[in-house]
């Protein structure tokens, strides 16, 4: 039996929120005014949450390592929002993105979450609407919709090709109404390095000014942890090079449980690594494959002439062309999701058909497209993408392929909520990508940005209320108490001991190492035997780091170099609990591709009868192995199906 | 077009220790770098050499390196965003320089946007002016079916091409009165073309612009440099727009 409640309500699933809504506690505006809420991370999920609970008359903290709430990396998203709005009349509804976020999860997501995710959808993006977004439009003035990987109608609103941009505008337009009014106090340049509890409860959080590195102390009744992903544990990803997994790895260790850690989503569509100087990887968006057609050549000797630049992709003729998505996954060919299609292109670059220098990549065509619409209906569609694209990589996706390969993107694990998206910790909530809950081992395109406005505009605002209902006759946290100076100088010792180092390598040495371990091992194919090697090589490299790191400039100025040694430090230790939760986890299951569990066809093959369970990290103290809980999923309302794409 | 190597450059870069020192250039030299890295890249691996050598690495601020936070900022050969269209620092490539040339780094420069350190700046004016006015005033919950007003799709992509504003500043540090008047339209534009924004368009630029001169941008005298310099092609007719919006407000006063 799990230790963990997860409060899921009783009843039919769609009126599990309904019930729920009216069961739990609301706290008077005059107590609301008493109360206030720290919310770490601006992104979708803390923006639209730090104005949401704002507007709601709490006093609000919000705090970001970036000069501005706006530049949080929720702002790179680019295909879309998905919806259940049914606009297109193609029978979406409801219960139909519940049923194909379950499934494109494979099966790893608690059903009462994802139905409250779809359940909301539809008011998302009439918030948005509201708020000034400039979605896509028809000639009649009605919203436009793309489809997405995974599904089988269009569901998927978008601003060209920055919907991720318009909507963290649209909900930092919000929070910068909050903060005019001065219900929002915003701290830019701020990084949260620790929790505090008094009482067992979330009371505060230790945070470092940036520009002066001065420590500050911050007191609140309840701390909202919005801090996105993990992702940048591989060095090389999609994630923004200041994303990081600090905030959440501290509440794990100050109480919170962490949730299926090895769960990452590797995103097929990006552009290639080229040599060793890189230090960042870019996408393209998924909308990309609604009209570009993946291919690599069907004969190896045209692949090894591709791949010595003896020539090019145009002179190979459409009869010899594999569009390996189309021939294995007849039924939704081009757009299967994210891992189908990640471990495709892995498929064919591994026998030897990849297409550029490094072997490592395929094409991604849009001639069918432009042949079939014009190449002004694609301008219209991928105009910044095709134009990123050339700048990056010098080559004109009108006239000649894409090339594309998998990478890192997206963390479907993280910090353990329930249904309340509250963590083990009393009045500590994670949102956003930085909690589990709602993507299981795969997250389909566009639901990101769906679940970061969902938990932060119309979940959290409610859920927060059950608790703090309860707090309204607890004063305002003193940060003077012993808990405040105690976890400040835990911060204080830390930080000190990294600067005292010395040592001769710079942080990226460390982390282009770690990562490589992480790509090798942990990454798109994974086996009992390698994850044991990567645990024990992340400890070693953890070893020499805390041995030889160099730390230039000063404690009490702005140190770029001292930001990224602490979240690099952290990095070995969630790399290190991914291995671990890999190794625990011998089936496969979205993202998560353990060799010794495949079909025949090679398509991942999960195990439910042993592995239809959340794992439940709990930390047990620095080099002590942590235990771990399982929380038992309950379907009752779909049947567990292997995920068929063909 | 396949990589090249670049054997030598010489990188001229502002230092400046905090807000309150004084800066200066200094010259560093780095060698075999790809032409299909990006110029933050460059940065990286200079970083990486400074502080093998024990010297204090340049700061400089970024963060997606995929054109779209907003957060690159350096001033290029005399250029905001460097030798390159509709690019940010980041997107910027170093095919775009020759072998053995010097490459000069600079803050961006205006009175608003003081530095921090070395090449970064602090860009809270632009926070700033936004929270005067730059939004529609509804709350969460209570906001009516997202198909209820059809929306004209021309003014729909109007107010997209204002809304792809990324707040890096390239239109301040472009301009010779350092104004921010490009950066204002914008987000005056973004909102007046829609109909949910257009209740409050007036009001919004008035309060905008005040906020604007209050903060110690200058005044814009049309020439056009930040629309040449912005990564985003952000037109000057936006600024138009703003102009007739603010009169609107002042005429209704």
């Amino acid at each position: 039996m799990s230790i963990l409640d997860s409060k899921i309500p009783e009843g039919p699933l769609a009126e599990k929120w309904s019930k729920h809504k009216a069961a739990i506690k609301v706290v008077s505006p005059a107590n609301k005014r008493k109360l206030e809420i720290i919310v770490v991370g601006t992104g979708l999920g803390g923006a639209s949450a730090a104005a949401s609970l704002a507007e709601l008359g709490y006093k609000v903290k919000a705090f970001c390592y970036q000069d501005s709430p706006r530049r949080a990396h929720s702002i790179a998203a680019q295909g879309g929002i998905n919806a259940a709005k049914n606009y297109q009349n193609d029978n979406d509804s409801v219960y139909r993105l519940f049923y194909d976020t379950i499934k494109g999860g494979d099966y790893r997501a608690r059903e009462a979450n994802v139905y409250r995710l779809a359940e909301v959808s539809p008011n998302i993006i009439d918030q948005c609407v509201a708020q000034g977004v400039p979605f896509g439009r028809e000639y009649g003035g009605l919203l436009d919709n793309r489809s997405f990987g995974g599904v089988l109608v269009s569901r998927t609103f978008y601003a060209r090709g920055q919907t991720g941009q318009q909507l963290l505008i649209g909900a930092y337009q919000a929070l910068n109404r909050q903060i005019s009014k001065g219900a929002v106090e915003m701290y830019n340049r701020h990084e949260m390095l620790d929790l505090v509890k008094i009482d067992g409860k979330a009371r505060g959080i230790i945070a470092r000014d940036l520009v002066s590195g001065e420590i500050k102390r911050f007191g609140a009744h309840a701390v909202v942890v919005a801090t996105g992903g993990y992702g940048n544990v591989f060095f090389l990803s999609t994630n923004a090079m200041g994303s990081n997994g600090s905030a959440a790895w501290q509440c794990y260790k100050r109480g919170a449980f962490m949730s299926n850690p090895c769960f990452v989503q590797i995103h097929p569509t990006c552009i290639p690594v080229h040599g060793d100087q890189q230090s960042k990887l870019t996408l393209m968006s998924e909308s990309l494959r609604n009209d570009g057609r993946v291919w690599v050549p069907k004969k190896k000797e045209d692949a090894v002439k591709l791949q010595k630049g003896e020539i090019g992709p145009n002179d190979i003729p459409d009869e010899d062309r594999d569009f390996y998505l189309e021939r294995r996954y007849p039924s939704y060919g081009n757009l299967v999701p994210r891992d189908v299609a990640s471990r495709a292109a892995k498929e064919r670059c591994d026998a030897g058909f990849g297409v550029n220098s490094e072997g490592k990549a395929v094409f991604l065509d849009f001639k069918y497209s432009i042949d079939r619409l014009g190449k002004n209906v694609i301008a219209q569609r991928y105009g910044n993408l095709f134009q990123m694209y050339e700048k990056i990589t010098d080559v004109d996706p009108y006239t000649e392929p894409m090339m594309i390969y998998p990478a890192i993107h997206y963390s479907m694990g993280g910090t353990w909520v329930d249904y309340n998206l509250m963590t083990t910790v009393p009045g500590l909530y994670s949102i956003g990508e930085a909690n589990f809950s709602d993507h299981g081992a795969n997250r389909l395109g566009a639901s990101a940005l769906m679940q970061g406005l969902a938990d932060g505009y119309f979940v959290l605002p409610y859920t927060i209320g059950d608790y703090l209902a309860d707090e309204i006759m607890t004063p305002m946290a003193d940060t003077n108490a012993p808990e405040f100076a105690e976890v400040e100088k835990d911060v204080k010792d830390r930080i000190e001991k990294l600067y005292n180092i010395k040592g001769s390598k710079p942080v990226d040495y460390f982390h282009k190492k770690l990562g490589q371990v992480m790509w090798d091992y942990v990454g798109m194919a994974r086996n009992a035997e390698g994850l044991q090697k990567a645990i024990d090589m992340i400890k070693e490299i953890r070893e020499e780091f805390w041995k030889d790191v160099r730390i230039p400039g000063e404690l009490d100025n702005l140190n770029p170099e001292l930001e990224k040694a602490g979240r690099v430090a952290d990095f070995f230790d969630i790399g290190e609990l991914m291995a671990r939760d890999a190794l625990d986890r011998n089936e496969s299951c979205g993202g998560h591709f353990r060799e010794e569990s495949a079909t025949e066809e090679g398509e991942a093959k999960r195990n439910d009868e042993k592995f239809t369970y959340v794992s439940c990290w709990e930390y047990k103290g620095e080099g002590v192995e942590p235990d771990m809980h399982k929380e038992d999923l309950v379907f009752e309302n779909v049947k567990l199906t292997q995920r068929s794409y063909k | 077009m396949a990589d090249k190597i670049l054997k030598k450059l010489k990188i001229k870069v502002w230092r400046q220790k905090n807000a309150k020192s004084k800066g200066k250039f200094e010259t560093y030299t780095i060698e075999n770098i790809s032409t299909g890295s990006s110029f933050l890249e460059m940065m990286d691996i200079l970083n990486f050499q400074l502080i093998e050598e024990g010297i204090d690495p340049i700061a400089f601020d970024h963060d997606c390196r995929e054109g779209i936070c907003g957060t690159c900022s350096l001033y290029i050969n005399g250029r905001p965003h460097g030798p390159d269209t509709e690019v940010t620092t980041c997107q910027l490539h170093m095919r775009k320089f020759k072998d053995g040339e010097t490459i000069v780094i600079e803050p961006w420069r205006a009175r608003a946007f003081p530095v921090i350190k070395d090449l970064v700046v602090d860009r809270t004016a632009f926070e700033k002016i936004l929270q005067a006015g730059g939004f529609v005033s509804v709350n969460t919950g209570g906001v009516p079916d997202a198909n209820t007003i059809p929306i004209p799709k021309d003014d729909a992509e109007e107010s997209m091409d204002a809304a792809a504003c990324i707040g890096c500043g390239a239109c301040v540090a472009a301009c010779k009165n350092s104004s921010a008047m490009l950066f204002v339209s914008a987000k005056v534009s973004h909102l007046a073309k829609l109909p949910q924004g257009k209740v409050e368009a007036a009001s919004r630029a008035k309060n905008m612009v005040s906020k604007m001169d209050e903060l110690g941008f200058g005044g814009c005298t049309n020439t056009q440099a930040c629309e040449a310099e912005c990564p985003k092609s952000i037109s000057i007719t936006n600024i138009a727009r703003l102009n007739r919006e603010y009169l609107k407000a002042r005429i209704s006063e």
